[in-house]
């Protein structure tokens, strides 16, 4: 019987134990200390703008009477906000100034995003993840597609100014081409110039490479051999992606563009180099129709000198957190829901 | 098998068969296949070699799969038998380096051809393959997927046929009370069989399995046998497997595959018992593999 050489663990030095269970808590403590540290500035942040925006959002001294003696509780909860908060324009005074225009402005500006953004994006991810041949040029163009997603916004402001603002200019000056009554739903101008179509597609090719990416990573996470059963019943590759792929895929892809969608909200800068009016007191009533949104009426009374903006700005941004927290609850929601459905 | 819920008769067979290809009736003397009528081929493969880039991994080789038999293709892993299984469905189009050269015949025509199409390929030469893989929708979705794939029918039709798929593949009385529920929540044994009944529920001629039971336990390795000798009074069948014992149960003819090239192909007793070659009775034994 050969013999086998012994195994010699025994040599060198032994490490010391009681260096190596430090060491172990000293970096538990590290990353202890750096988790709350991120925790804590972000509830310093929020209690801040609690504590200077929740006073324009909330009628206190109506609150306090509905609880106090010969109040009506709950039921007089209708008293408790200061709608006109929600239903007036921006004005000269803060304290009746609104966020009705720049409400109605982000709400405009991203449903044409998500409308424009979703086909565009799951398609390009359909035809790069399932058709695509692996070659040279579909590398190229997801290299791109990656670099893509990391271009500061407002280099794709400047894009959107050039090619949807201004349509390169090939109409020559503004308002060239115009159908339809201005005052009407359906009115159509070339070039779009600072309309919410202008501002809408922007923030779609903001969005566009984070869809694309995330899409593609839903088609990629479908297991092959489901593709392949179905192929093997002789479906054609459409007929694959369309009802095997793409509905699998679909849970993934929301939830990644949902997440998409609610960055477009926050974005102020790309619509910035757009030239959108900050002072405006009408909402949009059509594709062409000037418009501001949230981030930017933020930016603008946040920048003003007197106290009370400062109030409202932090109330607006109340309202924004609350915009995004709800999209990216639903994103949440979406992913828990449909992921157990799959498995 | 027993079926007193079956409001048919227990009879292995569906009363009507999927596809063209339809077995003589018992007792019809003058349609019955003589024995030599049973050596047709439907598929043939002449000087058949394949490649995966610069690899080749089939070399220049030639057999016969007889109508209506249960051909076995055993070998060690990476002797060629899963490959040249793709090659008969063309499967192996999903993958980009992988190319064939000689002819590989369907009832006569190169299903090679540029011209094929590969579609109606599929349909007339289903694949099972060595995981269970249901679609995530119900039963009878899975099962209704290929037909809506190739023809627009009525629901009572489409009904009917997802009944008969069902109970081809001994599925029926495990599920008639469930079509609508998760494909996914059936066990290992009954998806292979919910995807042996997808695979004939477009009708096909010939029927691909790619070592179906690998992923099961005894007892489903059991009735997907049982279904297999069942399935081919109707189908064609060629059938991948690492299990020597399985090859011997239920195929007709075995073909012994080793590095890339046939190096037997015979009626699996003979195989078994008395092979021609050394190497063959060294696997077949479990001297080596």
């Amino acid at each position: 019987m050969p013999s086998t050489p012994a195994i010699r663990a025994d040599r060198g030095q032994p490490s010391s134990q009681a260096g190596r269970v430090a060491l172990n808590r000293g970096f538990l403590l590290v990353c202890l200390v750096a988790t709350n540290f991120a925790v804590l500035l972000l509830a310093v942040l929020l209690i801040s703008i609690a504590y200077k925006g929740l006073p324009w959002l909330f009628d206190f001294a109506s609150i306090k009477a509905s609880f106090s003696e010969g109040g009506d509780g709950f039921a007089g909860f209708k008293h408790w906000f200061r709608w006109e908060f929600f239903t007036e324009f921006t004005s000269r005074k803060a304290k009746s100034a609104g966020i009705r225009a720049p409400l109605w402005g982000s709400v405009w500006v991203c449903a044409i995003c998500a409308l424009t953004a979703l086909p565009v994006g799951v398609g390009t991810a359909i035809y790069l993840e399932e058709f695509a041949p692996r070659n040279r040029v579909t590398r190229f163009i997801q290299t791109n597609i990656r670099n893509l997603a990391g271009v500061p916004s407002i280099v794709y402001g400047i894009l959107g100014l050039t090619a949807f603002s201004r349509l390169f200019r090939v109409f020559g000056a503004d308002e060239a081409w115009s159908i339809g009554d201005p005052e009407s739903l359906f009115y159509l101008q070339l070039p779009f110039g600072q309309g919410v179509l202008a501002g809408g597609l922007t923030l779609m090719l903001v969005i566009l490479p984070i869809i694309i990416i995330a899409s593609q990573e839903a088609f990629r996470s479908i297991p092959n051999s489901l593709r392949e059963a179905s192929l093997a019943l002789g479906s054609t590759k459409w007929q694959t992606v369309w009802n095997v792929t793409l509905p699998a895929a679909i849970p993934m892809i929301m939830t990644g563009s949902i997440l998409a969608i609610s960055r477009a909200i926050g974005e102020a800068a790309p619509l910035l180099v757009l030239g959108v009016p900050l002072f405006i007191s009408n909402t949009p009533i059509n594709m062409m129709s000037d418009f501001t949104i949230l981030p930017m009426q933020i930016y603008n009374w946040a920048s003003r000198p007197q106290e009370d903006f400062h109030g409202i700005a932090a109330a607006a941004i109340i309202v924004l957190l609350v915009v995004l927290l709800t999209f990216n609850a639903i994103a949440v929601f979406i992913r828990q829901k449909l992921h157990r459905s799959l498995a | 098998m027993s079926t007193p819920a079956s409001p048919t008769p227990a009879s292995p067979h569906p009363a009507v068969p999927f596809g063209q290809l339809r077995k003589p009736e018992a007792g019809n003397e003058a349609l019955r296949p003589d024995p030599n009528a049973g050596r047709r081929s439907a598929i043939s493969a002449k000087a058949f070699s394949s490649w995966y880039g610069s690899f080749q991994a089939l070399h220049s080789l030639s057999m016969e799969v007889p109508v209506n038999e249960v051909t076995a293709l055993i070998g060690p892993s990476g002797c060629g038998k899963s490959t040249f299984l793709r090659w008969m469905n063309r499967m192996n189009d999903m993958i980009s380096s992988a190319r064939a050269e000689g002819t590989l015949d369907l009832h006569g025509t190169n299903l090679l051809a540029p011209s094929t199409d590969v579609v109606e390929l599929r349909r007339r030469v289903g694949m099972v393959f060595q995981k269970p893989n249901p679609f995530p929708k119900s039963i009878y979705d899975n099962i209704a997927y290929g037909p809506r794939l190739h023809r627009s029918m009525g629901r009572s039709d489409l009904d009917d046929l997802v009944e008969q798929a069902l109970k081809a593949a001994a599925l029926w009385n495990e599920v008639k009370d469930r079509l609508r529920a998760s494909a996914l929540g059936l066990s290992g044994g009954q998806q292979q069989r919910l995807c042996i009944a997808r695979a004939i529920a477009v009708g096909p001629e010939v029927l691909l399995m790619d070592e179906p039971c690998s992923a099961l336990d005894p007892r489903s390795t059991a009735a997907i046998e049982e279904l297999i000798s069942q399935l081919s009074e109707q189908y064609t069948i060629v059938i991948v497997t690492h299990n020597m014992q399985q090859a011997a149960r239920v195929s007709d003819r075995t073909a012994f595959f080793y590095e890339g090239r046939l190096v037997e192909c015979d009626e699996t007793e003979r195989i078994f018992t008395r092979p021609k070659h050394k190497q063959t009775e060294d696997y077949v034994t479990g001297r080596f593999g």
